[in-house]
């Protein structure tokens, strides 16, 4: 099972509710932090880090004695990441999206792998709860392979929850993809409601069920409930904007641990997951 | 020799497009003829990236050994100095304009960028 909590929003409670309901769930879980350009669940989580990993994309490095300067690297790649003048060679590592087309079409054998470093990944773990996650390379302007990479390293035998980074373009998505269901973490106001619209459009696009958590859900306007009904994503669970909760995230500390209720509301939560994404594969059997 | 010089249209009366990478046209010119051929570049203005590369390229393919545009980026600019062609930034006015200025030797050539790269 896997979960992407996502928001479109920044600032909604994505991390608050991906470490509660880690926490919550106890054991046979792992939580990855994928918000890689500012990963911060392990404030809450305060995971025993075991090890950190330097983590590279491939990037062609141009052998000058074999190439011709046929210029065929230069023709196939979509991101002029690498181009030909006169004879030479020149290659903008930034610019790679290392699909290694360009290794694949020099007739000379030419062209060979080198690495960019894109970041850190690091691995841990606390009471059981499996930890990892990924840090984006000051001046590095891709992170989707880094979240890629996070997600590969994730044990496929456990719950994956996965905190994923706000936004709806490439970075969330490559934290959604594949994921059996998608929580969404929104506020009842209309900055909530205009993100929240984008990333349900995303979700709907990538085909995965998703459900609605409504943080701070006292506060702004009816909008977001009523937009739930009509677009039929279930509220799955409302946190009340309380002076204590706050409170108690103004200090890195998490609901389940300090208020016990918690625990159970955040159990439940995952129970509803499970029922509802079995539902919702039962259904689209049905259709197919 | 030929000279490249960027411009919104077609002909030696159009404005000198300001952009390089982007730019509508890049006008290959002969001054001492004044010959010309308008290259469109609008693979280059929809190009996702690079596209300050690949006018470079472009530029290098035709041949020209001095470019004259209004701004050029650090990765256009490591591309043409790659190729040997020297860049005059900062033109604005006609490509008229511009060839005039060149060939009455009132333009000085860069020694890097002038715009800072897009992401």
């Amino acid at each position: 099972m896997i979960i992407s909590v996502a928001s479109g929003k920044g600032g909604t409670g994505k991390t608050t509710v991906a470490t509660n309901l880690a926490l919550a769930l106890g054991e046979q879980v792992e939580l990855l932090d994928c918000d890689v350009e500012e990963p911060n669940a392990d404030l809450f989580l305060k995971p025993l880090i075991s090890r950190t990993e330097k983590v590279e994309t491939p990037i062609p490095l141009v052998d000058g004695e074999k190439c011709t300067g046929c210029g065929k690297c230069a023709e196939i790649c979509r991101f002029n990441a690498i181009t030909v003048v006169g004879k030479k060679v020149l290659v903008f590592p930034e610019l790679c999206h290392s699909c290694g087309g360009c290794m694949l079409v020099c007739p000379e054998g030419a062209i060979s792998e080198t690495g960019r470093e894109l970041g850190t990944i690091s691995f841990g773990h606390r009471n059981g709860i499996g930890f990892i996650n990924g840090r984006l390379r000051v001046g590095e302007a891709m992170s989707p392979p880094l979240i890629r990479k996070v997600r590969a390293a994730a044990d496929p035998n456990l719950v994956t929850i996965i905190d994923a980074p706000p936004g709806t373009s490439c970075p969330v998505i490559a934290a959604m993809n594949g994921a059996d269901f998608i929580l969404m973490v929104t506020e009842p106001t209309p900055f909530g409601l205009h993100d929240l619209r984008l990333a349900v459009e995303a979700v709907r696009v990538l085909n995965i069920p998703c459900g609605l958590v409504i943080n701070r859900a006292d506060i702004g306007d009816l909008q977001v409930f009523a937009y739930a009904e009509s677009e039929r994503v279930p509220i799955l669970m409302t946190i009340p904007f309380d002076r204590r909760i706050a409170e108690i995230y103004s200090r890195s500390q998490v609901l389940v641990e300090e208020i016990p209720e918690w625990r159970r509301q955040f159990f439940d939560l995952y129970g509803r997951i499970e029922a509802f994404t079995k539902s919702w594969r039962r259904t689209k059997q049905c259709a197919n | 020799m030929k000279i490249a010089v960027t411009a919104t249209g077609t002909q030696l009366e159009s404005a000198v497009d300001p952009r390089f990478g982007r730019a509508r046209y890049i006008l290959i010119i002969d001054p001492d003829t004044m010959d010309f051929e308008a290259v469109d570049n609008s693979g280059n203005v929809n190009a996702f990236k690079g596209a300050g590369i690949g006018a470079a390229t472009m530029v290098s393919k035709k041949g020209a050994e001095v470019l004259l545009t209004g701004y050029c980026g650090p990765k256009a600019f490591l591309t043409l100095e790659a190729s040997g062609i020297k860049v005059v930034n900062d033109i604005s006015g006609t490509v008229m304009d511009a060839v005039t200025a060149f060939r009455d030797g009132r333009v000085t050539y860069a020694t890097g960028a002038n715009k800072d790269a897009h992401w």
